[in-house]
């Protein structure tokens, strides 16, 4: 090796650093996922609610049906594609609901201290011992089937994890100098905790979302599964694992096998990513630390 | 929080003396309530004067940066603050949260004793430096300049690149250059460097101690230096006040205090750190281990651990009074207080 500065070699080594190859097929995968769901108007060869009873049951391979049809005869290929918008959005809208209120009432739980955080922590703690399938199935059954109920009630059961993380990182970071650096210099706790701390808890936060979105699609699946969620013509993954429950009895596995296996390598890849993610934020802000 | 007591004298929000820019007297400080209330503090009083460098001296544990904090109205929570604290004429325990604020913006700045662990990673250093300015007022540009010139003056090499940097890409002295660059940006009446030297090596720690002293003459700013670090505080400071479990135990020159302790403590302090200077002198520790205020005994607080103490230590917290030392080497010892009933016997 040569003789480098030490600033300079902290910055290149950043940048050199490898990408391990299985957090480089997650994002590819990931990508892909994203894609199709876009695209998935112009990539499926057939309607998505288009019955044809007389294929119904065709075999992956078949002429037309590149992975086969379901026991209505519906192509299992276009429902995939057209089910992965939901599939991947109801997740997102999860992570983004339950991200805002748990950072929102960890910080100030955190930061308020007293009975402020009494009072949340132990609101917190009663949501935390309801589960969220149930909540979700009892939202359902008050406002009806569709995506926005099962949303609503998974991100308030998904709240405390979040709220709970942010509160303990943020007491712990709470006591490191700097944020006292910034109250001497006369900033408001507001903006100390907004504009300083959340910034250093980003990356925990990033990876416990990435962890809460895996969950939140495969909660979300269960409830589709249950026929809690969408509404039978429109497609998700979940529902149409449900919907083939009878086609894997009359030997046509793939119906339900492929939905599955796309909910598993989904969850797998943000798994993977988000870890990745969490990690290299953390090693960039504690370098040199 | 801070208590919000009625002055029971009507003296309280009486300005302070104006050639002090800190002025606490009679701070006691008190965390918890009723009969599982905890003492931090009792009746410290300590005074800086504008371009004075005061040090703050004791062991762990002693309460020195605890009243350091208290005079910027940063009290641990629960605590209960009584006596005065007044910074640039304000009185912070009276003071509400939004004058407590704009002092200090304005009035006051502090120096922690990790440079690394007081700036946020994650900010750059132009950040840090200009966001203070900004939040009060100064548009972007005139800030940035303002940063820069700042860095010059600090002696930070390439400002210009250094703004753009992050903390982790300097060394800590570097770093805690750049501290003291912001902790003075507001031109403050009042600086307070807890153990600013503390986390650095040797010869950086006499650069920086240098670098404070040139800032200070040049903008008559005073220091209130807290360390646990004898020699160096009398070195540096004016006068030094020696804290012993939540008290000060005693006031003097820095001259003074190192060749003539009055107080056993001190004394035992100065033998208890080695020197390059004379001849070889076997260190003494002090018997025993320092006691918070709430586990100190009765009387003085000192006594458990004074080779001098009798009965009569016991009577009564010793009050801190005027004491003028005569040695062969020191004449006089004018404005020197100590809390001992006997100071001649301390005194070698």
């Amino acid at each position: 090796m040569t003789l480098t500065i030490p600033a300079l070699r902290a910055k290149n080594v950043r940048r050199r650093r490898r990408t391990p190859l299985a957090v480089g097929l997650a994002a590819a995968f990931l990508l892909a996922v994203v894609a199709a769901a876009v695209l998935a108007p112009a990539l499926a060869p057939h309607s998505p609610d288009g019955t044809d009873l007389l294929n119904s049951l065709a075999p992956p391979g078949s002429e037309g049906h590149l992975l086969g049809t379901d026991s209505a005869g519906r192509d299992v290929l276009s429902r995939l594609l057209h089910g992965a918008r939901l599939s991947l959005l109801a997740p997102l809208g999860v992570v983004l609901l339950s991200g805002v209120l748990g950072t929102v009432i960890g910080l100030t739980a955190a930061r308020a201290g007293g009975w402020a955080d009494a009072v949340l922590s132990r609101g917190m703690d009663i949501v935390f011992a309801f589960p969220g399938l149930l909540l979700a199935m009892l939202v359902v059954a008050v406002f009806g089937p569709g995506p926005a109920g099962p949303i609503c009630a998974l991100s308030v059961s998904y709240t405390p994890f979040i709220g709970r993380m942010v509160r303990s990182l943020a007491i712990q970071e709470g006591t490191r100098p700097y944020i006292d650096g910034y109250r001497v210099m006369g900033f408001g706790e507001l903006w100390v905790t907004v504009r300083h701390l959340l910034p250093n808890i980003l990356p925990a936060l990033i990876a416990q979302s990435a962890l809460g979105f895996a969950h939140a699609l495969m909660d979300l699946a269960a409830l589709s599964y249950l026929g809690l969620g969408v509404r039978p013509p429109e497609a998700d993954w979940g529902s149409m694992l449900s919907q083939s429950q009878s086609a894997i009895l009359q030997g046509a596995p793939w119906s339900g096998l492929i939905p599955g296996i796309a909910i598993l390598l989904t969850v797998v890849s943000v798994n993977v990513l988000g870890e990745h993610i969490g990690g290299s934020i953390g090693r960039k802000t504690s370098e040199g630390t | 929080m801070l208590a919000k007591k009625d002055a029971p004298d009507g003296t309280r929000r009486a300005a302070a003396v104006p050639d002090t820019v800190l002025d606490v007297s009679g701070l006691g400080l008190t965390i918890g309530a009723g009969a599982r209330a905890v003492p931090l503090l009792a009746d410290v009083t300590v005074r800086v004067a504008p371009g004075e460098t005061v040090g703050l001296v004791g062991e762990s544990g002693s309460g020195k940066s605890l009243t350091a904090r208290a005079a910027l109205g940063m009290t641990p929570r629960g605590a209960r603050a009584t006596g005065k604290i007044a910074v640039a004429g304000v009185d912070v325990l009276t003071a509400g949260r939004a004058d407590l604020r704009e002092l200090r913006r304005t009035r006051v700045s502090m120096v922690f004793q990790d440079p690394r662990a007081s700036l946020n990673p994650v900010r750059r250093i132009g950040d840090y430096l200009t966001e203070g300015l900004r939040a009060g007022g100064v548009p972007a540009r005139d800030a940035a300049a303002r940063a820069l010139d700042l860095l010059g003056q600090v002696g930070i090499r390439d400002p210009r690149g250094a703004l753009r940097r992050y903390p982790h890409e300097f060394s800590g002295g570097m770093l805690q250059r750049v501290v003291i660059a912001g902790a003075l940006s507001t031109e403050p009446a009042l600086l307070l460097a807890d153990e600013p030297t503390t986390a650095l090596d040797v010869t950086t720690q006499a650069e920086v101690i240098a670098l404070l002293k040139t800032l200070q003459s040049a903008h008559g700013t005073g220091i209130l230096f807290v360390t646990h670090d004898l020699d160096l505080a009398a070195a540096i400071c004016d006068r030094i006040y020696v804290m012993y479990a939540g008290r000060i135990v005693e006031e003097a020159a820095g001259t003074t205090l190192f060749e003539a302790p009055a107080h056993p403590y001190t004394r035992a302090l100065l033998e208890a750190s080695p020197s390059v200077h004379g001849d070889k002198v076997a260190i003494r520790a002090i018997e025993g281990r320092p006691k918070p205020l709430a586990e100190a005994p009765d009387g003085c607080a000192f006594r458990d651990r004074c080779p001098l103490a009798d009965d009569a230590c016991a009577a009564e917290v010793p009050a801190l009074r005027a004491h003028t030392v005569r040695t062969d080497t020191v004449r006089t010892g004018a404005g020197s207080r100590v809390a001992c009933v006997r100071p001649e016997e301390a005194t070698p």
